[in-house]
């Protein structure tokens, strides 16, 4: 037991090196000013991901012992980034990191005994996502941002609730997927031979009309593909059939036209993602492309190796009257700034890093027992990797770009806070099953000490 | 169930694969693509963050440097010196792009690295680009401007040695200082007597009299003629029915071909290209790289070809080709010349006949003083005449600086070898373009010039070119 708490602080080797390095590079590169001050940051920081370590072997004793260091390496990442953009966006990140800290342990205590307590409440969580989705249109706290409803404004702090709502949703479908799949698996016949019945469609039904909810109300193409893509993948789970994303997918498509042909915004996202170094394109303003060919220009400067730490050029001009080399460099076009700076060979380092953290994921889920867990586990880890997907995708130009943020590393904290509850939710299941499948095995032993 | 995790967890895995794919493709299959696209300011904003190294000149003179502003970036800064000598320097900001040698030599003042360097370098801290010493020698460059006053007119002068340039002068001079701001800049291309264009190299003037020297090639190097060779020097001559006469009018004899030149009989050398026709006279311009660019590290766009020009299209037309040799010969009809061309020819003769691969920087030195780069060596750019034929010529041209037109460029002490040009570019209003080339010492040249004024009103060659000439050789030895 011991030996397995030192391996598992042991983990956390690579942050810390991350985190000296990172620093020490930035140093190098700036050769202005160098203050011990902002070490301490980094310190700090390392200092919270310690913590955290703590609350987990404590609390969740048997809970994956990857995730947390492996999210640990994402954020210190993250970390070196705003640093190195600005020393005051890695104060504000450190001090939300604390902020997600205490949201995490305060889940993790909140649901120690059993978390399958959340079953119960699905229905307060899908009308708290549906209000959360909405707020950003609710007059006073309403901020709009080129077109999208992303954030709600409360005195000081801006909160993206949509990311909190992929939470409630997740949890959600769970529920009622756990409750149903049965029924929606039997041979029923519907009304047109092949479909189900009406009835049985409903969870797809209420996931699409959600998803068409956030893309004409919001205009959040980027969270609709998201949050539609776990609705199909827990469905595909569930039931096992291949008809639901088929269906799903046709439907969403449709929608997606359909906002495509009524919204002029959303037209400038596809051409400015279809030909974004032609010229009337790109000096489209709003709406034009000139964020996404920058971003593709910092990840051309980068190349291979990548300029370095602290090596990219971010916003050099915008203190002598030009324009900004690489906008949105902190949220959005993060990936750009990561491969301008570390290049091909570490973006993928960093790909091959959330592509860990899904995988332990899913392996909770095959893990687990009941299946609420398995879709709770399932249906966290894609809503994790489709997040990935559409923020990294919209900047390398695979789909048309849509704001959302690269969890832990992008500065922004809804996002950290959301993202660490999804890690405690993940750990909670991890924890369950882990502890389950030993107390089996002891059992079967005749409660030998593994 | 446990099938459909694993099924998604494929999907996500041929997502991620997508991402990397794309990644590649920006970083590395596209990656020069963009990073030469026309919208992308990165390469410049580069220049901007790493110090730029200086720019010397050859006796040490600070030329150009970097100072950091406020905001980290650097900008940089251009001395007196380097003022008068902007075009030869040039200028490098931001916003304006580079100009000169500044833009020539950019590789070497940025210092560029290649990319595996990059993560050791950023490391190591302070990037600074290599330092770069001109062959401009501060105190020809200013002699010949002093000579060349207010007036507008260009000079070169080079090191027959080495290939170097000395001097580049073209009036009126900018200041690179201005191209830091957008006004600046578009002041300096409005401004009066067109100070952008830099009349040293890429200024159109007709040649006069200087041409009778390549013309003088030509026809040594046809056996033909001998330096002593007597040739008709009476006028007028009807050529193509436009009657053709001397320099006022002055009526010669049978004079040999070094007397013809050290008085520049006009009527001698057009008979002389029409006993050779055109093609010795075309193959002595192509052999001293007429209609063509010169052997220099020099931004393109800055230098243009001398040769025979359409008035109306500016294009270049044979000489060989429907034009009237007899003219070109004595430097008129439409040809038209650069300084840097007639100083080529200069130094060419100068070296015995061997053209030299001209330089504006003589060595590049990294951070630390280590020369790492040697230029201006004085290499062959191929050969343009023999060398009998080069001494010949040098003989000829020594009488013209001794006795002849030429005698303002005398020197005391040292001989040189000239010869003065006075074209006619506005008979009503008795203008024209005054020229003096040539090269001292004759006997063991060190330096070859080329000066030309624009439209002096009875303008001679010998009176307001020579003495500059004279100047600048005098600095340079």
């Amino acid at each position: 037991m011991i030996l397995r708490r030192v391996r598992d602080l042991a983990l956390l080797i690579p942050s810390a090196l991350l985190v000296a390095v990172g620093f020490a590079s930035v140093f190098a590169n700036d050769t202005g000013d160098l203050s011990n001050v902002s070490l301490l940051y980094g310190a700090a920081f390392l200092g919270l991901v310690v913590v955290a370590h703590v609350i987990t072997t404590v609390a969740l004793p048997d809970g994956d012992p990857y995730l947390l260091p492996l999210v640990a390496v994402l954020a210190c990442f993250g970390l070196v980034e705003l640093y190195r953009i600005d020393e005051s966006l890695a104060r504000d990140q450190g001090t939300w990191f604390i902020v997600g800290l205490c949201a995490y342990a305060g889940t993790v205590f909140a649901l120690r005994k059993d978390y399958r307590v959340l079953r119960d409440y699905r229905n307060v969580l899908a009308l708290a996502g549906v209000l959360l989705l909405l707020a950003p249109r609710l007059p006073g706290i309403s901020n709009p941002e080129n077109g999208a409803y992303l954030s709600v404004v409360l005195g000081p702090i801006r909160f993206q609730p949509t990311e909190l709502a992929k939470l409630c949703l997740v949890l959600y479908l769970a529920s009622y997927l756990a409750d149903n799949r049965q029924l929606l698996v039997q041979e029923a016949k519907g009304p047109f031979g092949v479909l189900p019945p009406l009835k049985y469609l409903l969870p797809l039904l209420a996931v699409w009309g959600a998803t068409m909810l956030m893309l004409f109300v919001i205009q959040d193409v980027g969270s609709a593909l998201m949050y539609f893509g776990v609705g199909l993948a827990l469905l595909f789970i569930a039931t096992g059939r291949l008809l639901y994303p088929v269906v799903g997918l046709t439907m969403f498509a449709f929608g997606a036209r359909l906002l495509y042909e009524t919204r002029p915004t959303i037209q400038d996202r596809v051409a400015a993602w279809q030909k974004p170094f032609d010229i009337a394109i790109y000096e489209k303003d709003p709406g034009g492309s000139y964020q996404l060919a920058q971003g593709l220009f910092a990840q051309s400067d980068g190349g291979m190796l990548g300029q370095g730490l602290g090596g990219s050029i971010v916003d050099y001009t915008a203190k002598t009257g030009g324009t900004y080399p690489l906008p949105a460099a902190k949220n959005d076009f993060i990936y750009a700034l990561i491969v301008n700076e570390v290049g091909l060979i570490g973006a993928v380092g960093l790909l091959l890093i959330y592509l860990l953290i899904v995988w332990r994921g899913f392996k909770v889920a095959i893990v687990a027992h009941d299946s609420f867990s398995k879709l709770v586990a399932a249906g966290l880890a894609t809503v994790f990797a489709l997040q990935v997907f559409v923020i990294v995708g919209g900047v390398t130009k695979v789909i048309p770009l849509t704001g959302v943020t690269l969890p832990f590393v992008s500065s922004g904290g809804s996002s950290i806070v959301a993202n660490f509850i999804l890690l405690a939710l993940l750990l909670l299941v991890s924890d369950r099953a882990r502890r389950d499948a030993r107390e089996d095995l002891d059992r079967a032993k005749g409660g030998a000490w593994r | 169930m446990n099938q459909g995790v694993r099924r998604i967890f494929v999907v996500v895995l041929g997502l991620f694969a997508i991402l990397i794919a794309a990644t590649a493709r920006w970083t590395v299959v596209e990656a020069d693509d963009l990073n030469q696209n026309a919208l992308n300011r990165r390469p410049q904003l580069e220049t901007a963050r790493v110090p730029r190294g200086t720019i010397r000149a050859a006796d040490g003179t600070l030329l150009a440097r970097s100072i950091k502003q406020d905001d980290g970036t650097y900008r940089r800064r251009y001395t007196e010196a380097a003022r008068e000598a902007s075009h030869f320097v040039g200028y490098s900001y931001t916003n304006a792009g580079q100009d000169g040698i500044e833009k020539t030599h950019q590789d070497d003042l940025v210092g560029k690295v290649s990319s595996a360097a990059t993560l050791l370098s950023a490391l190591r801290g302070n990037e600074r680009g290599n330092d770069v010493v001109a062959t401009l020698e501060p105190k020809v460059q200013r002699a010949a401007l002093a000579g060349i006053g207010d007036r507008t007119g260009a000079a070169v002068a080079i090191d027959t040695r080495t290939g170097g340039i000395l001097a580049m002068a073209s009036t009126p001079n900018y200041d690179p200082n201005d191209f830091a701001t957008d006004a600046g800049i578009k002041r300096s291309y409005s401004a009066a007597g067109k100070p952008m264009v830099n009349k040293a190299t890429q200024g159109a003037f007709p040649p006069g009299s200087t041409m009778k020297v390549v013309t003088a090639a030509a026809a040594l190097a046809s056996g033909k003629y001998q330096p002593d060779t007597l040739i008709d020097g009476s006028s007028p001559l009807i050529v193509e029915t436009v009657p053709l006469s001397n320099f006022g009018g002055e009526q010669y004899g049978k004079e040999s071909l070094t007397y013809s030149l050290t008085h520049s009989i006009n009527t001698a050398f057009a008979r002389v290209a029409e006993d050779l026709g055109p093609d010795p006279i075309a193959n002595a311009m192509k052999d001293f790289d007429f209609e063509e660019q010169l052997p220099i590290d020099f931004p393109k766009d800055h230098l243009l070809a001398s040769g025979v020009r359409d008035s109306r299209t500016g294009k270049l037309i044979p000489v060989n080709a429907d034009v009237d040799i007899a003219r070109v010969a004595i430097g008129q009809e439409r040809l038209l010349v650069t300084p840097l061309q007639m100083a080529f020819v200069a130094a060419t003769i100068a070296r015995g006949g061997d053209k030299p691969r001209l330089a504006t920087v003589e060595r590049v030195l990294d951070p630390d003083g280590r020369t790492v780069k040697r230029l201006g060596d004085g290499k062959s750019a191929g050969r343009a005449m023999s060398r009998r034929d080069a001494a010949d010529l040098t003989g000829m041209m020594e009488k013209v600086v001794q006795e002849g037109t030429g005698t303002a460029a005398n020197l005391t002490g040292l001989s040189v070898a000239g010869k003065t040009g006075s074209a006619e570019t506005d008979q009503s209003r008795d203008l024209t373009d005054p020229w003096f080339i040539g090269f001292a010492p004759a006997d063991n040249p060190r330096v070859a010039v080329a000066v030309v004024l624009k439209d002096i009103v009875g303008g001679q060659g010998g009176i307001n070119a020579a003495p500059i000439a004279k100047a600048m050789m005098e600095a340079a030895l």
